[in-house]
């Protein structure tokens, strides 16, 4: 046979055997390229040789995946299996929430499926064997029948031993858990589903109850389904449930808090029915990092805010989340597991042996003119800060803030508190007259937008002083009471924004249309 | 003509096909050994068959036992009637030590064995494991039972072989699990209790044992020859020794752990060098000074 007859032949070999290799690939995997991707994208986190031990890796927790051992989180394989491609490419285009792991759109299909290949390289486990799927079945449907038969099947399978009874993630089981790697590990707190790794959804939620979270301790529940102990449909009605504890979609950011004027009592206390009424603002938090020393594993990502005054007084409630009541000695060795993992920055974090939760409402000392605010960072000396402190040993405080470290005591001002401690959640409430006339303290005012930026501490996780979790500036403000003005000026201000809008909309159509012909006429001249 | 080619070459692309995995069969992933040898003929003849009896000894002060504190589970605190149980990490009674495995980490060549149809059973009752630790051959089914009713994961962390970690919610459950290949050894924890943890031993012939609480082993049925004899703790790590026996021979060997052991490197899934894996090479077949 000739060069020339066998080429053909041998091409279409080639082709063939590509596609038979490849079923689901339009094209063959280049794990070489792949490798130069992940040592461009990858490799700063998961390490040069795909062990999870970049140089990024010592600020992370939990930590990237180590690649070696092919043990992946997210899956539709069965517990203990191999991902498959789809997988894995699941992951690198949604990130995994709640992680460090950001999703990434700048690659294309390729190069993700070139990114997968290498992966595999990474691991001998990845010996061409076929996982075993994982058997899902389909969702029979929610509703209200269903969440309250899976709150019973939550309740009967246990999973609040680490999830905790409201979910929030305080389960007695949470101090002592570990991933594979013996790295301390949170029980996911089932009220922020924007967090789960693996998505929010019902399905995602059942996904992850059947094959469990290898290399965490999430356990699958497959063998108690095939076992009997859980029906197909209780693990649906428990995904539902767990659904149904919050949005599946992180609320949005408040950019401004709203104490209603109310007439009557204040609330005191934080199981006041006063509450029941105020609407509810999220304010994320996240680790304060920029000063030493940093937080890069905070605990307390996000509070609400509810906030009402009388004209004379102002009650605000802050609640977040956070599984320990601290100091709690069940949590000392969570703590001491922590701190060798935490960058100090030279800070002694063992030296106090039990710190308490904190939190703190910041302002600025005088209501800013302009938008000029004080350094966020608890304030300079030439711009210093209020601030209503909460200790979970100590309760309420007033001082004021002039940077990091430099806190200092205020006159008495009337700030009281109470705080109450349910099942992973603190609720804590402020309340102060608005008026102050002690030096140095913000003097609140109806009717202005004040600046508000919030702190949390967890003492269990060695959070204390710069250690903690922050928030960027919000704005407080304080509803004035009823009158004429205050429905005029709104109107006016809407009315206002439309003309703008409709100007600015229309004079924008204006220039599209004559760019557009300005192409035409381009490409007219061209062709 | 072109035709019969063109057949031809597809039979190699469906034979590729095969070879890059496409088949789908379903096969639970495995190691890199593929399946556990299956049942060849008895390689030993009953009739000259050998045994190791031995002890395990321990010298100086075990480490301090601390009481388990199960107070967050009732339905396990209240089955531990002689008092609160203690921490089962080192048995040490008389000055004998137990919970170490021994077993024959070379000298078997290539010998196949069958893999027993008998399950070994891991029980969890009172909040603990029982056995503490166990051997288990590659391929045989392990048959894990929860004896109390509250919630068990089950929780093995491998390398050498795939992991699993399943919940058993209530009492009575029973799940079945095997590992594929030989690996001493892997680590067995419940995450809902901390204090739970287990280890197993797997290999791919029947020559182990777990020393009991006074120190005592025994391998049976060996076939006479050279051996190395390992045994492995938990926290003191692991020794090794040269055996030779003979035709219905019976020797004694004793093993010595001492407390300044404590802290040495501790094998978990460490990759074996056996007998069998090495048939094509022999290098280490009789290598027994290695360690």
């Amino acid at each position: 046979m000739s060069a020339r007859a066998w080429f053909p032949e041998f091409a279409a070999f080639l082709a063939l055997s590509a596609l038979a290799c490849l079923p689901s690939a339009a094209r063959a995997q280049d794990a070489d390229n792949g490798g130069r991707i992940y040592d461009r994208w990858c490799a700063e986190c998961h390490g040069a040789e795909g062990l999870g031990d970049g140089p990024a890796a010592a600020y992370m927790l939990p930590r990237p995946r180590d690649f070696s051992q092919a043990r992946y989180q997210i899956r539709t394989t069965a517990n203990g299996e191999l991902p498959t491609d789809a997988d894995i490419l699941a992951i690198l285009e949604n990130g995994m929430p709640g992680t460090t792991m950001p999703a990434w759109p700048n690659l294309s299909g390729e190069e993700k499926s070139d990114v997968i290949a290498y992966l595999k390289s990474l691991s001998r486990f990845f010996d061409g064997t076929e996982p075993q799927m994982a058997v899902l079945g389909s969702d029979p449907g929610g509703g209200a029948e269903a969440i309250e038969s899976g709150r019973a099947a939550y309740e009967s399978l246990e999973c609040w031993k680490c999830h905790g009874r409201s979910g929030r993630g305080s389960g007695q089981s949470t101090p002592t858990l570990e991933d594979w790697r013996e790295y301390p590990i949170r029980a996911a707190d089932l009220t922020e589903p924007w967090t789960f790794n693996g998505g929010g959804g019902a399905e995602e939620i059942h996904t992850r109850m059947l094959t469990g979270l290898d290399g965490t301790p999430m356990p699958a529940y497959s063998d108690a389904l095939e076992a009997g102990v859980v029906s197909e449909e209780e693990v649906w009605n428990v995904a539902h449930y767990v659904a149904s504890l919050a949005p599946t979609l992180e609320p949005r950011v408040a950019d401004l808090v709203l104490a209603s004027r109310v007439e009557g009592e204040l609330p005191t206390s934080t199981d006041d029915a006063g509450w029941e009424t105020a609407e509810s603002y999220f304010v994320p938090l996240v680790g304060q990092i920029i000063e030493t020393p940093r937080n890069f594993a905070p605990t307390v990502d996000g509070a609400w805010v509810q906030a009402l005054h009388d004209g004379h007084e102002i009650a605000l409630r802050v609640s977040w989340g956070d599984p320990s009541d601290s100091p709690d000695p069940e949590w000392e060795e969570w703590r001491a597991k922590l701190i060798p993992l935490l960058h100090a920055d030279g800070a002694d974090l063992s030296a106090d042996s039990l710190l308490t939760d904190g939190m703190a409402l910041q302002f600025p000392a005088h209501i800013p003119d302009g938008s000029e605010r004080p350094y966020f960072l608890m304030g300079e000396s030439s711009d210093p800060v209020t601030l209503w402190t909460w200790d979970s040993r100590s309760g309420v405080a007033e001082a004021q803030g002039r940077g990091l470290g430099n806190i200092g005591a205020v006159a008495e001002t009337g700030l009281s508190g109470s705080a109450a401690f349910d099942e992973g959640r603190w609720s804590v409430v402020f309340r102060r007259p608005i008026q102050s006339q002690a030096d140095g303290v913000i003097s609140l005012a109806e009717g202005v937008a004040i600046p508000m930026a919030m702190f949390a501490w967890d003492g269990s996780s060695a959070e204390t002083a710069a250690r903690g979790s922050i928030s960027s500036w919000t704005y407080l403000y304080l509803e004035e009471p009823a009158s004429s003005a205050v429905f005029i000026a709104p109107l006016l201000a809407a009315l206002l924004t439309a003309m703008l809008g409709w100007a600015a909309v229309s004079s924008a159509q204006r220039k599209a249309r004559s760019s557009q012909e300005h192409i035409s006429e381009v490409m007219r001249e061209t062709t | 003509m072109l035709r019969d080619k063109a057949q031809g070459w597809l039979a190699i692309v469906a034979a590729l096909t095969v070879g890059c995995g496409g088949g789908g069969d379903g096969a639970a992933a495995g190691g890199d050994d593929g399946a556990p040898a299956e049942a060849a003929a008895p390689a030993v003849d009953p009739a000259i068959a050998a045994t190791i009896l031995g002890t395990v000894n321990f010298e100086g002060t075990p480490p301090a036992q601390t009481e388990i504190d199960m107070s967050e589970e009732p339905v396990c605190a209240d089955k531990h009637t002689a008092g609160a149980p203690m921490t089962q990490q080192v048995s040490v009674a008389d000055g004998k030590l137990g919970h170490v495995f021994v077993y024959v980490k070379e000298g078997l060549g290539d010998m196949q064995f069958a893999v027993p149809s008998s399950a070994v059973a891991l029980d969890q009752d009172g909040c603990r494991y029982h056995p503490h630790v166990l051997g288990i051959q590659a391929g045989q089914d392990l048959s894990i039972t929860n004896s109390d009713d509250v919630l068990h994961n089950i929780n093995t962390q491998p390398t050498i072989n795939r992991g699993f970690n399943v919940s058993q919610p209530q009492a009575g459950m029973t799940s079945t699990k095997n590992f594929r290949s030989a690996e001493v050894m892997i680590p067995v924890k419940c995450d809902v209790h901390g204090w739970m943890n287990s280890y197993i031993g797997v290999l791919d012939h029947p020559y182990f044992a777990v020393s009991a609480a006074d120190g005592t082993f025994s391998l049976d049925g060996l076939p006479p020859g050279d051996y190395v004899i390992e045994a492995w703790h938990e926290l003191y790590g692991t020794m090794t020794q040269n055996v030779t026996v003979g035709e219905k021979e019976s020797a004694g060997i004793t093993f010595l752990f001492t407390e300044s052991m404590a802290g040495n490197y501790v094998p978990l899934g460490e990759p074996l060098v056996l007998g069998g894996h090495d048939a094509d090479t022999g290098a280490h077949a009789h290598d027994a000074n290695q360690s």
